[in-house]
């Protein structure tokens, strides 16, 4: 079964409840099975322009490499094509800020967080930069998938300071990678292998700062029947609990498998019918 | 604004440090940040680390100790108006920096642009396919309420900061095997009916509870008519009407 019969997703997006602006970008690409997700930040509306380039660089020229080549393929690297794809194309989104930054005053010091995730073969390939997130829900458990790029994830991470007083701290919303920001950037990548019946959940800090993480977990899986009101109540418990930023939520959920056909006999006639 | 620290006896403020230092050291001997000549404070009693706008208090290892908020502690995450007792000596710790809950000015995502700690630089990507490992698993329990067989008592979320005190309301079934079981409405999202069949949410907001349409061919009934896709807010003693079981929606006083 192709990716597009194989998912089903859903994106929304709020500017929430103090906001004006909503500097967060999501897309997604149903037929190729790729989803963006992307918090711009920087003064008036740059925040908007960084995030955008993000995600357009990213779902278009991901959809213009697949045309000929499957992601899970592999690359002149040795590593799959898909993940390569990701790779390469999280940089390029990043020298375009960069740039675009560079050369106009009023977006100096622009940028944004990324995550964004291509489905293939069975998997998620997931590239992630700042603190923006992918939690998944398999049966009973949710948890997230990716760790941020965060001082405050840091600081966990060494024993500074436990999960729970990490509650308390002043320091939250300082990430230490960010797309945009300098000429380079190293995005972490993670290949996970899916089930059927996992719902991915991408989102904005503006949905797991308001909303705890369990809360979070038990409307996913008690909606788990209709995808796009589960999208809907979470944005709506961001906003109910403050709704302090922009909150944007992407869902995807694994109908079915989505393996590649591996034999050798379909992979000669492949090659003929290219 | 940095934060800071009010040096204090009996009462009497003896003077106020900013902690602009990232390592603030208080001690009996001349050379600490913060010296205090008195015996009962050791040499070099303790220390406060400041990271950004967080700050940690650290005893370090002094003979008489030192206790925060009157409870004897090695190490701290000061909080504002804390306050510290080293001997006779009172310390308050004040930071009004604007919290996450003060400012929405101040919530904006920032980049750090060098990496504060050298011992956590940026790991090196992994792209190997394997199941990243977490540690903060959270499992949670089954929330649905398959045919509001159960009556199960939960324990009343805690209400959103600031929210106000959030009205409890109750389904009872006015019919078939359940007839006259109760539902305390006690989460903030509680589904009813039969999966596969029809499902609908009960959601607690803070203007009210609302019922939306889940899955399943036939939408809900309120008071006889169907809800539609849209949500519809109950009112007190509202009759609702989903999977051929009946219940009445009413708040408790």
């Amino acid at each position: 079964m192709n990716v597009k019969e194989a998912l089903e997703i859903v994106s929304q997006t709020n500017p929430g409840m103090v906001r004006s602006h909503n500097e967060d970008s999501v897309a997604f690409d149903a037929e190729h099975g790729l989803v963006v997700l992307a918090d711009g930040m920087g003064g008036y509306n740059a925040g908007e322009v960084a995030s955008g380039i993000a995600v357009s660089v990213l779902a278009s020229e991901v959809r213009h490499l697949l045309e000929h080549t499957s992601p899970a393929d592999l690359g002149p690297t040795g590593e799959d094509v898909g993940v390569g794809v990701l790779r390469d194309n999280v940089k390029k989104a990043n020298l375009s800020i960069f740039n675009a930054a560079q050369s106009q005053p009023q977006y100096a010091g622009m940028g944004t967080t990324i995550v964004t995730g291509l489905f293939y073969d069975d998997h998620v390939a997931v590239a992630h930069v700042g603190d923006s997130r992918m939690y998944r829900l398999r049966g009973e458990i949710f948890e997230p998938i990716t760790r941020d790029h965060s001082l405050l994830q840091e600081q966990i991470d060494s024993g500074v300071i436990s999960k729970e007083l990490a509650k308390l701290s002043k320091n939250k919303n300082l990430v230490t990678r960010a797309v945009g920001i300098e000429a380079d950037v190293v995005p972490e990548l993670h290949i996970h292998a899916v089930e059927v019946g996992d719902i991915y959940l991408f989102c904005s800090d503006g949905l797991n700062d308001m909303v705890e993480d369990e809360d979070i977990g038990a409307t996913l899986h008690m909606l788990q029947g209709n995808l796009a009101l589960a999208a809907t109540q979470l944005i709506e418990q961001a906003n109910d609990n403050g709704g302090r930023d922009n909150v944007s939520v992407i869902l995807v959920k694994v109908k079915s498998s989505y393996a590649v056909p591996k034999g050798f006999w379909v992979r000669f006639k492949s090659w003929f019918k290219n | 604004m940095p934060a800071k620290l009010i040096l204090s006896m009996d009462g009497v403020v003896l003077k106020e440090y900013p902690l602009t230092k990232e390592r603030t050291t208080i001690g009996r001997k001349p050379h600490n940040d913060i010296a205090i000549d008195n015996l009962a404070v050791s040499s070099e009693h303790a220390a406060v680390i400041t990271i950004l706008n967080d700050s940690f208090f650290e005893d370090l290892g002094s003979t008489n100790g030192s206790s925060v908020n009157g409870t004897p502690i090695q190490k701290h995450f000061l909080q504002n108006n804390d306050l510290i007792e080293i001997g006779k000596y009172k310390l308050k710790y004040l930071n009004d920096q604007p919290t996450q809950t003060t400012s929405a000015d101040f919530e904006k995502t920032m980049v750090l642009r060098a990496p504060v700690r050298t011992a956590t630089a940026p790991k090196l990507e992994e792209t190997g396919r394997a199941e990243q490992l977490d540690t903060s698993r959270t499992a949670h329990e089954s929330t649905s309420q398959f045919n509001v067989t159960s009556t199960r008592v939960d324990v009343p979320i805690a209400a959103p900061v600031g929210a106000p005190a959030v009205q409890i309301a109750v389904i009872q079934i006015l019919n078939g095997p359940n007839l006259g079981k109760e539902l305390e409405l006690s989460k903030n999202l509680t589904t009813l009916g039969k999966p596969g069949v029809q499902v609908a949410v009960l959601a607690r907001r803070p203007h009210g509870f609302f019922i939306t349409h889940v899955e399943g061919e036939k939408f809900p009934l309120v008071n006889g008519d169907s809800i539609g896709e849209q949500p519809r807010q109950l009112k007190d003693h509202d009759i609702v009407e989903l999977a051929g079981v009946k219940m009445e929606f009413y708040l408790k006083a």
